[in-house]
């Protein structure tokens, strides 16, 4: 008797890498420890998921057994008068807002979707549109409940290294099974925001800069563009109001795309419209305007499997950080070979992350500039593209995502994360993933 | 500020239930969640407390086993300090080959699903009635609505239920008491219940949807409301199809 069944529905956000898994769903805490047990003892090791919003292959471990932790949501304690909550790793992003909201607090730190769950926002240390100003989420967290799979269970606060290990660890240290976190303070649920036009990579620089008085900062780079527009976008920047309005999101959304749209649907010549038309329309809109979170953090939420538009191939996110000598002309050199490409991406979003230390030792968040773009799947000349990617990545002493992340080699992974060799010390040997088998050289 | 909803929930650790009693948490209701595993009744109860419940009591009892089901819900009710919502909850699908050859088996399956819901839901009749307010809510199954080699020991015990739900909602409106009696009747629900089942496809729901229809069912609408809307339909379609046709199919 097993409550794992073999099946091959799980797929990434990218929906690239295919495979079969032995998936359990608990539904109450203790049958954790058990679960973690049997996955590490399979050949092919275990990994806790949440809602699988990774794009590549490191909430997959093909072959092997998964956890699915996001039936585990409950709140443990929330405590309205410091903002400490303490949870389930399974609660969503989305549903800690429409709990703490009405009582007047917000996640430190959100992601572009709010369909994350407090593990998968440890495991990958996520970062948000306030990295500038709030770090990332790690940096909010108080402590940690761990479940190895030897059956060992550790309560980690920020001074322990294997908490160091975890956060950003990509749930390899063992099952994240609750997380306490300390809550932003709002006084309600709307945002004063503005997009700012810019006409080229300079110009997105410039505006970063003069946005010290914005807490959540981001821009969209209309990448079709080579030459003089090289760079061309939109800022988008905003800070909390004050207003004490509390609607939280609808969980309501457009009906999801119930197939995968025909691979043509886009290609070069729709991907120039879609973005010349979005950088015209929004140039158009000046000065500030009062937004609800929702648009302004989530606006891809709004619109059910949208990685389906990307077809039956699936597609590649790539996101790096730049640091910040090479971060100008690093960026500026990613963009001209995807101009030169031809492969543009549907959504390509530049950020400055600011100085503040994350905590993990896995963590990708470092100061400079980070492009985060995606591009649908067409075989090798998307992975040609990727590769001279990196290959500027590399040379500017740069770093990957790997909750974005399907393909790069081990050297490139150890390139970029100088304390490997000592998150290795803390692994779980029970548990491995699609992308860690992968990595290891 | 108004005073908090109270509301006690028979089968609290159900998934189904679970989902409806956040809504009431977010409401910051007063909850009395009643059932048989004391660890995971705490589990829910700080779940609730940290959602906004005003209040959230424990009861730990064998619910498939009242002793004095009217004493007994007196007693939760007195917790409470009175009673608006009675939420009925709790179910076991069973196996049904197997309670097929078992009959002692079978006969376990139609006690919890019937007889000890029976008890309970009368007991919840006469003191709404007495009180003059209040809603009995009661999770049925689309399984009650046409027997099905697939399931029928279970959807028997569901379909005796209902009846007996639809039958105090009738009596409650005749006397004009100011109480209600409302059946749900979800489809197929992502739930541990359902866990062996291949899941996904239009027709599955999340416990989270049904606890939404459930919570509104508690103010407004009924006696009989399917969950999503569309299996009313579903079944009544399956009700009409001719014995010659439906014995062709494994359903």
């Amino acid at each position: 008797m097993t409550a794992f069944q073999t099946t091959g529905d799980v797929v990434s956000w990218g929906r690239v890498t295919r495979g079969l898994h032995r998936v359990a769903r608990p539904a109450w805490p203790e049958q954790v420890a058990a679960l973690a047990a049997e996955a590490g003892a399979t050949p092919g090791k275990g990994l806790a998921i949440g809602l699988s919003r990774s794009y590549g292959d490191s909430g997959l471990n093909p072959g092997g057994a998964l956890i699915g932790m996001a039936g585990l949501d409950r709140v443990h304690a929330f405590d309205t008068a410091t903002g400490i909550l303490c949870a389930d790793a399974g609660l969503s992003l989305g549903a800690l807002i429409g709990l703490a909201l009405p009582r007047g607090f917000f996640p430190p730190v959100v992601p572009g979707t709010r369909f994350v769950t407090l593990g998968g926002a440890v495991a990958n240390d996520i970062h948000g549109k306030n990295h500038h100003g709030a770090g990332t989420f790690g940096r909010h967290v108080t402590r940690l409940g761990l479940r190895r799979t030897d059956g060992s269970f550790h309560e980690l606060v920020p001074s322990d290294p294997l908490f160091g290990a975890t956060v950003g660890g990509l749930g390899l240290t063992g099952v994240i099974e609750w997380v306490e976190l300390r809550l932003t303070p709002v006084q309600g649920a709307w945002l004063d925001a503005e997009d700012v036009p810019f006409g080229d990579l300079d110009g997105f620089f410039d505006i970063a800069a003069a946005s010290e008085g914005f807490a959540h900062t981001v821009a969209w780079i209309d990448c079709t563009q080579g030459g003089a527009s090289l760079g061309r976008g939109l800022f988008s920047r905003g800070n909390w109001r004050a207003d004490p309005d509390r609607t939280v999101h609808s969980a309501k959304r457009t009906p999801a795309l119930p197939l995968d749209a025909p691979s043509f649907a886009l290609n070069a010549l729709t991907l120039k419209a879609f973005n010349s038309t979005r950088y015209a329309l929004k140039s158009q809109r000046a000065g500030m305007w009062r937004t609800h979170y929702a648009p302004f953090f989530f606006p891809l939420d709004a619109i059910g499997g949208w990685n389906r538009l990307y077809g039956a191939r699936g597609f590649y996110q790539y996101q790096c950080v730049l640091p910040p000598p090479a971060a100008r002309d690093g960026v500026r050199a990613l963009l001209q070979q995807i101009a030169r490409s031809g492969q543009g991406s549907f959504l390509a979003v530049l950020k400055t992350f600011g100085p503040l230390p994350s905590p993990g030792m896995l963590s990708f968040p470092r100061e400079g500039a980070t492009l985060a773009l995606d591009f649908a799947n067409k075989g090798d000349d998307t992975l040609g593209l990727l590769a001279r990617l990196d290959a500027v990545v590399r040379e500017g002493g740069g770093r990957l995502y790997p909750a974005k992340d399907g393909r790069i080699s081990a050297a490139m992974f150890e390139n970029g994360y100088p304390n490997l060799s000592s998150f290795r010390r803390h692994l779980d040997p029970g548990l491995s993933s699609g992308f860690w088998k992968r990595v290891q050289s | 500020m108004t005073t908090p909803c109270r509301v006690i929930i028979l089968g609290a650790t159900s998934a189904i239930a679970q989902a409806t009693a956040r809504f009431y948490a977010g409401e910051g209701a007063h909850l009395l969640l009643a059932g048989r595993n004391t660890q995971h009744l705490h589990t829910v109860a700080a779940d609730l407390t940290g959602r906004g419940a005003s209040a959230v009591e424990v009861e730990v009892l064998d619910l498939g086993a009242p002793t004095d089901a009217s004493a007994q819900l007196a007693v939760m009710a007195a917790r409470l300090g009175g009673v608006d919502d009675i939420l009925l909850a709790y179910g076991v699908l069973g196996d049904q080959t197997q309670a097929e050859r078992d009959v002692a088996l079978a006969r376990d399956l139609l006690a919890v699903n019937f007889t000890s819901a029976a008890q309970w839901c009368l007991a919840a009749a006469n003191l709404l009635e007495d009180q003059r307010r209040g809603s009995l809510v009661v999770i049925g199954s689309v399984a009650g609505d046409r027997g099905r080699q697939s399931n029928f020991i279970y959807g028997a015990a569901k379909a005796g239920l209902g009846t007996l739900v639809q039958g105090i909602a009738h009596r409650l409106a005749l006397r004009n008491s100011g109480a209600r009696a409302v059946l749900i009747k979800p489809g197929f629900v992502d739930t541990p219940m359902t866990g062996h089942l291949p899941k996904g496809g239009p027709l599955w729901a999340s416990a989270d949807a049904v606890g939404a229809i459930v919570r509104k069912a508690a103010d407004a609408g009924g006696p009989v409301i399917y969950a999503p809307f569309f299996w009313r339909f579903i079944l009544l379609i399956i009700r009409v199809i001719p014995a010659p046709i439906f014995h062709k199919r494994p359903l």
